[in-house]
């Protein structure tokens, strides 16, 4: 889960990394009183996506008319398809430097990476690309953690202009703030030294990973959880992965490997489809929820049903969906592939309580379920 | 890592719980040597037919076993695993999905250390055909596993259960599967496992089931391409949309990374035959193996 930066930089003060004096503010009048209180104002866009600066969503306000100015031309604005409901009002820092610092989780190394360049302002991607000598990268053991020996280890010989030990101590605060709030990333752009010679965080994103939201209770509720569509927001509610897609061909399957295939073998014979719903994992006694689901999106023209047990076990979860055919009686073709553990038991049930029989695959039940899609329409 | 065998002792943590308890006995039925269970609040008691220690450094002390099989709560794991770990575990099958990673990357490090293969986090587990099998595959249904000469390497479960039964309805067999998890951060990757299969006795051919997101894939077709052994692949995901997590939580695609077309063009050029859709496993099998006949 993403953090804006207003949600996100209480997390570097509370590690005791310094951050500009700010106020939230929801409308422009807000934003005008808060640039009465803090002078000098930068009026930010808060949305969770980068490239704020570059639509137009960061404006330097010299007086609090400007201020208001500045928030009513930003609240309302569309970035990368986020509307923008609230305005950071921060006060000015005088830069003299901008660094980049962060502290991500590297598949590669299997651990922590923590990483610096004399380069801030810029995204990541880019610095990786226009100056890798400037990147400097450490791989840390997450048992031993990362101690300001380290953090002078990582920017040894960089010319900071006096701001060495500054910019170690922070890197080792941000390391700290990593560990203590579950961070899959946490990434300060730019990290700057200001005339004063005092090194501050300009900007934070901070990327919650999903598995510790349960134990990280006090912060989560400040993250923004990604944009859900009504039927994504009730298979979260349900437990059920469900994402809405474009087509028409409903798929329902277990395990979020043969989902995905149920979806490309249908892409693969010519159809689109309608969502990706996986009842796998500990989901798969909710067969009937997750049944009520796809067939709930408009436009739905047939349904493939693609069972292969493991952990999941076809005869729970065809008595799941059949509970649920009763119920709802859907007026819709519907074809299944069924395999693995409880097949049988899965095949008889469905032969007894509906009359069907399941196709020999899952290309079969695709295609089949492909062209009743075209039939219908 | 080392592939399971029937003569390894197999330690289950978490056997008492209702899926620790229906897995052991289905692992026990098809030979897995499970020498004893963990659970510290019934510690001292018999579940399954074998004891239940307090800890896996209690197992060990006790009679030893070689790898253990996790049956345990995310929150759970960190302890569990470095339980296993500091008490000399060799294989570490860990099932459980939804683990916090920085508690995946502190088990992972301290495994590393002592020399401890971890399979998972978020697998079905491995299998062993005719021998034995960690974790939930159905190794006992004959439909989807049959003694044979092919290694079946899946970051899926549900997705490799299709790809066996494919397997064994096209009239071949297995030797191992290798689940290795859906997680972004994996004791064992894929390259791993095809290392791992490719010097398993009997094993002829690897079909290698793969998905959106990471890196393994391509890493995996560099070794594939200096193997003797024909490897099919399957990579699951080609229709899924950018920026979303497709149940696993290592099956995203960010930008050009991670993409389908990205891992099918590795694969390829390091002559692997890719499906286009998993039915298609038995006839590539069968040329696979055709070819390796007109060559020898």
């Amino acid at each position: 889960m993403n953090f804006e930066e207003y949600a996100a930089k209480p997390i570097l003060a509370a590690a005791g990394i310094a951050v500009p004096e700010s106020i939230l503010a929801r409308d422009s009048d807000a934003a005008m009183k808060a640039a009465e209180t803090l002078g000098l104002v930068v009026v930010k866009a808060q949305v969770p996506t980068g490239k704020r600066g570059k639509a137009g969503g960061i404006q330097l306000a010299k007086t609090p008319d400007e201020a208001r100015a500045h928030a009513e031309t930003i609240l309302g604005m569309t970035i990368a398809t986020h509307v923008v409901e609230k305005v950071l009002v921060e006060q000015c820092s005088d830069i003299a430097r901008e660094f980049y610092a962060a502290v991500l989780n590297d598949p590669i190394s299997k651990g922590p990476m923590v990483m610096f360049s004399t380069e801030g302002g810029m995204d990541i991607e880019e610095i990786a690309v226009e100056t890798p000598e400037k990147l400097r990268k450490a791989a840390v053991d997450i048992r031993e953690g990362f101690d300001l020996a380290a953090a002078r280890a990582l920017v040894d010989g960089l010319a900071l202009d006096g701001a060495e030990e500054g910019v170690a101590e922070t890197l080792v605060k941000l390391y700290a703030a990593y560990t203590a709030n579950d961070a899959e990333l946490l990434e300060i752009n730019p990290l700057v030294l200001t005339g004063e010679g005092q090194v501050i965080a300009l900007d934070c994103k901070f990327s919650l990973d999903d598995s510790g939201i349960k134990r990280q209770q006090e912060i989560a509720p400040n993250g923004t959880p990604d944009k859900l569509t009504g039927l994504e927001q009730r298979g979260e509610d349900l437990g059920i992965k469900y994402i809405e897609l474009d087509g028409d061909v409903a798929v329902l399957a277990n395990g979020a490997g043969l989902t995905m295939t149920t979806m490309d073998v249908v892409r693969h014979h010519g159809g689109d489809p309608a969502n990706f719903c996986e009842i796998g994992g500990e989901a798969y006694t909710k067969a009937t929820d997750g049944l009520k689901m796809v067939l709930d999106k408009p436009g739905v023209k047939s349904l493939v049903v693609n069972f292969c047990g493991a952990f999941a076990r076809c005869d729970v979860m065809m008595d799941g969906i059949l509970n649920a055919w009763d119920e709802l009686k859907p007026d819709i073709p519907v074809f299944f592939s069924i395999a693995g553990t409880g097949d049988q038991v899965a095949i008889e049930m469905l032969k007894e309580r509906m009359g069907l029989d399941p196709l020999p695959n899952m290309d079969a039940a695709c295609k089949a379920a492909v062209d009743a899609a075209k039939g219908g329409a | 890592m080392r592939i399971v065998r029937r003569e390894h002792r197999v330690l289950v943590q978490g056997i008492t719980g209702k899926q620790g308890t229906f897995w052991t006995e289905r692992m026990q039925e098809y030979g897995t040597n499970v020498v004893g269970g963990v659970n510290p609040k019934k510690a001292g008691t018999e579940h399954c037919s074998v004891p239940v220690f307090g800890s896996a450094k209690e197992a060990m002390e006790a009679g030893g076993f070689d790898a253990t099989v996790m049956f345990i709560p995310p929150l759970g794991v960190k302890a569990a695993a470095l339980d296993a770990i500091e008490a000399g575990a060799k294989t570490i099958v860990c099932l459980t999905e939804h683990i916090p990673v920085q508690d995946v990357m502190y088990f992972m490090a301290a495994a590393r250390e002592a020399g401890t293969a971890i399979i998972g986090p978020n697998t079905a587990g491995t299998a062993t055909v005719g021998e034995c099998f960690l974790g939930f595959m159905p190794a006992f249904n004959e439909r989807i596993f049959k003694k044979g000469s092919v290694g079946v390497i899946s970051r899926s479960g549900s997705l490799a259960t299709l790809m066996c039964q494919n397997i064994v309805s096209a009239g071949f067999g297995q030797t191992a599967f290798l689940g290795i998890g859906g997680d972004p951060i994996l004791g064992t990757t894929t390259r791993d496992a095809l290392e791992a299969l490719d010097a398993f006795e009997g094993t002829e051919a690897v079909v290698m089931v793969g998905e959106i997101g990471g890196s393994m894939e391509e890493d995996a077709a560099e070794y594939a391409a200096t193997m003797d052994k024909p490897v099919v692949s399957f990579i699951a995901g080609g229709a899924a949309p950018p920026g979303k997590k497709m149940g696993h939580a290592g099956a995203i695609v960010m930008g050009d990374k991670g993409t389908y077309a990205s891992k099918k063009k590795a694969l390829e050029a390091a002559g692997v035959n890719v499906l286009a859709t998993p039915s298609h496993v038995g006839d590539a099998l069968k040329e696979a193996f055709g070819a390796l006949k007109q060559a020898s």
